[in-house]
């Protein structure tokens, strides 16, 4: 149990220092902006306590704030993000639940259920992000357009990462 | 009270996400230029509207006020037109700019008694030689001539108005120059005469008359009227053009009194001239 809070808090760490240090400076076009310590949030455990979950997501949010230069904006999508997740999870659940000790990974459920399960997540993480940023609806089919070329990018990075962190964990 | 407290609790996930949600949003607005600024002028959409609605009705309030400032500054802005400026030829400086001086001070008056109805009409002005008006200034109003001060006394003046049968004001046709004098017949208070316009003149309905270079009293370039009709009288080579006057005399309300600050330099050297070669 320990262990698992200490592997989150590295965890958390690493997405956060990967986000701004490398990810912020790739140039990939004007409407992609991928946001891959989202990943966080999507493989917190199961049995996560709720008021749990929305704390870390808005520390997560600020976190990035601090360096976007966003205050609030990255918090407040993060925060949303975490609120439907347990909704999500209920809506992908397996008939007799998830098993006990699990993680929300392509590891123990596969990689048709991970990418439903994080797209919706990243998808909505991406909208309300994209929208309080833009905050007018006069853009709203390019902002559309951001935010779905965005996730895309997103969802391929978090399966990316989601294999080279799973080999590490096997070896 | 205390189901309320079980209500909360039941649902401290949503709750807490509100709250959570709540500082952020507080965040974006507070610390985020572009938000801030959407939000004040969408809330201020309501209060603008608001508030320009009362300043509308207001501002009939002070209408009176607002209409003796503007004439008082319409005067001092006149007298800063090069039309007001004498330009002494003499004087040049090292980039062939006339030294300019002030040649035409206009002071701005308000009609107090007006007539259009008789054979000869006066206006009288609020303004007089405590204001430094004297005899024979011209008036004119932003749409033209008026007429000229005829008596003043302290605080007022009257003028003799174009409406008079003794009026004589040298005018010409604005886009060839030839001039004549303009009188007025009695023929209404919108319509005067201008004679002795050469035949050779092209004039058309509709062109322009101004006050001419060669008047002492008006500066050149005011608007008198228009040319409504002109005929050739029998056995003359002269038009008598029919003007209608650019000024509505029915509806004076603020005029300018214009200062020629050469007027008495000017009119000594011509009288004299006209003296000696009497002889």
């Amino acid at each position: 149990m320990i262990n698992e809070i200490i592997r989150n808090i590295i965890r958390f760490i690493l997405l956060v220092l990967v986000q701004v240090l490398i990810i912020k400076n790739i140039e990939l076009g004007r409407f992609i902006n991928p946001f891959l310590y989202v990943l966080f949030i999507i493989v917190l455990p199961f049995e996560t306590p709720k008021w749990l979950l929305l704390t870390s997501a808005f520390l997560l949010g600020i976190s990035i704030d601090m360096f976007y230069d966003t205050a609030g904006m990255h918090a407040a999508a993060t925060v949303f993000m975490a609120y439907i997740r347990p909704g999500v999870l209920k809506l992908f659940s397996p008939r007799d639940g998830y098993e006990f000790g699990t993680q929300p990974t392509i590891q123990y459920l596969g990689i048709p259920w991970f990418l439903s399960y994080a797209g919706i997540l990243i998808s909505l993480h991406h909208l309300v992000l994209f929208y309080i940023e833009v905050f007018r609806f006069s853009e709203f089919f390019s902002t559309f357009f951001r935010v779905i070329v965005s996730s895309i990018f997103t969802i391929l990075l978090v399966v990316v990462t989601q294999y080279l962190f799973n080999r590490k964990a096997e070896q | 009270m205390r189901n309320l407290v079980i209500f909360i609790w039941k649902h401290n996930f949503f709750f807490l996400f509100l709250i959570i949600e709540t500082i952020c949003m507080y965040l974006v607005v507070q610390n985020n230029y572009y938000q801030r600024a959407k939000f004040i002028n969408s809330s201020n959409a309501v209060s603008a509207s608001v508030l320009q609605t009362s300043a509308a009705i207001e501002e009939y309030f002070y209408l009176k006020s607002e209409n003796e400032n503007l004439a008082k500054e319409n005067a001092e802005l006149r007298s800063q037109l090069l039309a007001s400026q004498f330009v002494s030829s003499n004087k040049y400086d090292s980039i062939y700019k006339p030294a300019l001086r002030q040649k035409y001070i206009y002071t701005e008056a308000k009609v107090v008694n007006n007539s259009t109805s008789r054979r000869n009409n006066f206006l009288t002005l609020n303004k007089g030689t405590s204001n430094g008006i004297k005899e024979n200034m011209a008036v004119i109003t932003s749409t033209g001539v008026v007429g000229q001060v005829q008596e003043v006394s302290e605080n007022f003046c009257t003028v003799m108005s174009l409406l008079h049968s003794k009026t004589t004001i040298s005018a010409k046709i604005k886009k060839d120059g030839s001039y004549g004098p303009l009188i007025w017949n009695g023929e209404g208070f919108d319509y005067a005469t201008l004679n002795d316009i050469p035949t050779h003149v092209k004039l058309a309905a509709g062109d322009s008359i101004v006050t001419s270079p060669y008047s002492l009293t008006f500066p050149e370039n005011i608007m008198i009227g228009t040319v409504e009709s002109f005929q050739r009288e029998a056995g003359k080579y002269f038009y008598t053009v029919k003007v209608k006057l650019s000024t509505d005399f029915k509806k004076l309300t603020h005029v300018y009194v214009v200062t020629n600050i050469f007027r008495d330099e000017q009119n000594a050297l011509e009288e004299k001239t006209i003296k000696e070669n009497k002889d």
